[in-house]
């Protein structure tokens, strides 16, 4: 079964192999209200832990999204493009934002497993 | 948007009125709320204001490219086009109108003999080519500006052409890189630190001259972290970007040591005058350690909000930024005003033109206008006041509504969400219901950094009785939200306007900009649409 990590910043990697799927959480989709414009980075990009890579734009506000691990773009969600709101209805299956072919695994170390996420939420009212 | 989906809306009711709808009336207008159809939605082809004669028959030179279809403009009388845009124009809400309470925004008055002066023929009337010897006075008045500007702000040069405050902002960061340049540094000083909570500008602007953008946290006190700051702050930092008081309404009161450890760093201050007409008066930037500022003549001096322009946004620069002021300079030989306009006629090396002319002329005569009209000591009080209403807003709501940060505020009273949990109520429908009271929404979820926000500038405008009846009018809606049971109410809001709670998401995920035949298929008749 596929490994997901959250970061404190909201953003969620499903890891399988040295490949990671990611998004944003269901709180952090929460916390935007419905979204109507992504934009994802270009497969090939080389992308650093902590670098803002990606832009999810909301009716309230436009934030960065930034990459939990480092490594290359391999996939981007084109989709997102025509339908933003899959992010809103489906924020871990098909509004997922880009996948990452990981440089170095043990970025994952500093990433929560989904009890110390769904606590650090809850630490956050 | 589906504008005739709209109207029908609009046309088959939705008024509440004691839990009941009203009939419909026959023409779906509302008493003096007239349900305007677009322009291109009106009139008939070959309907004309005016009656011209058929042209005279000439061969054209056009080599086939004549144009053969229908332009699509659509055919009305001049009398409709007058009722068409003052009917619109009777829809707007305007500072004119009311209390307008929006946020970092600064809806003040602006005073009518500013409007006067502009249109003196000696001022309104005056081209930019006209010869230099013709246009003396307004040369003197463009500098007089410039000496109230550097006089209030204790900053000891100014660069008038900025267009507006974001143009004011590229002005002032250009000159820092450029100062940077000429120390051998600006390749190694590639960062610019910018406060979370910062005016969305300051990061773009600075990423558009070239910089990275590093953010820099808020304390629990809404101000910025002084110790996350210093440790940001290394030989690779170009300069801080702050507005002061910022963008929550409050005043950085750890400025004077942050500009000594930007400075200490090798590093530029670049203070945002977006809220300057809260210390005008009071405080000299210049003092506090600034390099450059742009001033908001409309936020500040009361010139018009842009609406698309003319603005203004000249920038206040340090000696050390001085030398790099773009062009043109107004300069005094003798008796004699002049423009310099290149590089030869004045001492420094400045970044060239940054604006067609001179800058603004209309705002700068309505920005002197009003400054010399309130005087030093009206300046003052003028900040003073907007302070003072500010925080009787925020001593007036603050055990209903919940203030972001606690303490006195400057002119701006910003509350977050946690008074609306649980209720249902978002700060949106808060929001949308205080235009059904006859209000301009305040800014909303603006700063960020505050969950829910409401940002509140009564300004030093509005009387105290005004004040009082929007205060009072808060604390309804409020109350209303706490008992629980309002949510769907306020979730219908707002009842009253000309339009109900539109689909802001649908409008940005997929919006109309242009009216084509093919969006809007022709209604259906009205009169048969209101029997329905």
């Amino acid at each position: 079964m596929a490994d997901v990590r959250y970061s404190e910043e909201h953003e969620w990697i499903r890891v399988e192999g040295d490949t990671g799927t990611i998004g944003i959480t269901q709180y952090a989709q929460e916390q935007l209200g419905d979204v109507v414009f992504v934009e994802v980075p270009a497969a090939g990009r080389k992308v650093a832990k902590g670098e803002a890579v990606a832009v999810v734009e909301s009716v309230k506000a436009a934030s960065d999204i930034y990459a939990p691990v480092s490594g290359e773009v391999i996939e981007a969600n084109a989709a997102l493009a025509d339908t933003p709101g899959d992010v809103n209805t489906e924020p871990m299956g098909k509004g997922w934002f880009f996948k990452v072919k990981m440089s170095d695994k043990g970025d994952l170390a500093g990433l929560m497993d989904e009890a110390a996420y769904a606590a650090f939420v809850k630490s956050l009212g | 948007m589906a504008s005739s989906q709209d109207r029908s809306q609009g046309r088959t009711g939705g008024i509440v009125s004691g839990g009941t709808a009203e009939a419909a009336t026959y023409t779906g207008n509302r008493a003096l709320q007239i349900e305007e159809p677009l322009i291109f939605e009106m009139g008939q082809p070959g309907r004309c204001g005016v009656d011209l004669p058929e042209p005279p028959r000439v061969k054209d030179r056009l080599n086939g490219l004549r144009r053969t279809g229908d332009i699509g403009l659509p055919g009305l009388s001049e009398p409709q086009v007058v009722q068409h845009y003052t009917r619109l124009s009777q829809k707007n809400y305007a500072i004119d109108m009311g209390v307008y309470p929006l946020g970092s925004c600064t809806m003040k008055h602006n005073p009518r003999i500013n409007e006067k002066v502009a249109r003196l023929p000696g001022i309104g009337d005056l081209h930019p080519l006209q010869p230099v010897s013709t246009v003396q006075g307004a040369l003197e008045l463009i500098d007089r500006l410039a000496h109230w500007l550097k006089t209030l702000t204790g900053m000891p040069a100014v660069a008038m052409s900025p267009a507006a405050g974001a143009h004011g902002e590229m002005c002032g960061m250009m000159a820092i890189a450029a100062a940077l340049k000429a120390r051998g540094e600006r390749a190694q000083r590639k960062t610019v630190l910018a406060p979370e909570s910062a005016h969305g500008t300051n990061p773009a602007t600075a990423a558009a001259i070239g910089f990275t953008v590093k953010p820099i946290p808020a304390n629990d006190r809404g101000r910025v972290d002084l110790t996350a700051l210093k440790a940001a702050l290394g030989p690779d930092v170009a300069a801080i970007m702050l507005t002061n008081p910022n963008t929550c309404g409050l005043f950085e009161s750890e400025i004077v040591e942050i500009a000594q450890a930007v400075h200490a760093a090798g590093a530029y201050f670049y203070c945002d005058g977006a809220n300057f007409n809260a210390i005008a008066g009071r405080v000299r930037p210049g003092d506090l350690g600034v390099d450059c500022m742009h001033i908001n003549l409309h936020k500040t001096f009361s010139t018009p909000h842009g609406g698309g322009g003319p603005g203004a946004g000249p920038v206040v620069l340090s000696a050390a930024l001085a030398p790099y002021a773009p062009y043109p300079w107004i300069v005094k030989d003798g008796a004699t005003w002049r423009v310099a306009e290149d590089e030869s006629k004045v001492e420094g090396t400045p970044l060239g033109r940054l604006k067609a002319f001179h800058g603004q002329m209309g705002m700068f005569t309505r920005a002197l206008a009003y400054i010399m009209s309130h005087g030093a000591d009206g300046l003052k009080q003028a900040s003073e006041d907007a302070v003072l209403s500010a925080n009787y807003v925020m001593a007036a709501l603050k055990d209903t509504m919940s203030p972001a940060f606690d303490g006195p505020c400057m002119h701006e009273a910003l509350f977050d969400d946690s008074f609306l949990k649980d209720t249902g109520v978002s700060t949106l429908d808060f929001a949308k219901a205080m235009i059904d009271e006859g209000y301009h929404p305040m800014t909303m979820y603006f700063p960020l950094v505050v969950h829910g926000a409401m940002l509140i500038e009564p300004t030093e405008s509005v009387a105290k009785e005004d004040l009082d009846q929007f205060i009072g009018a808060l604390r309804s809606l409020a109350a209303r939200a706490k008992t629980g049971t309002a949510a769907e109410a306020f979730k219908a809001a707002p009842l009253y306007a000309p339009r109900r709670r539109l689909d802001e998401t649908l409008a940005a995920r997929k919006p109309i900009l242009r009216w084509k035949p093919s969006n809007n298929p022709p209604e259906t008749d009205p009169v048969k649409q209101a029997a329905e």
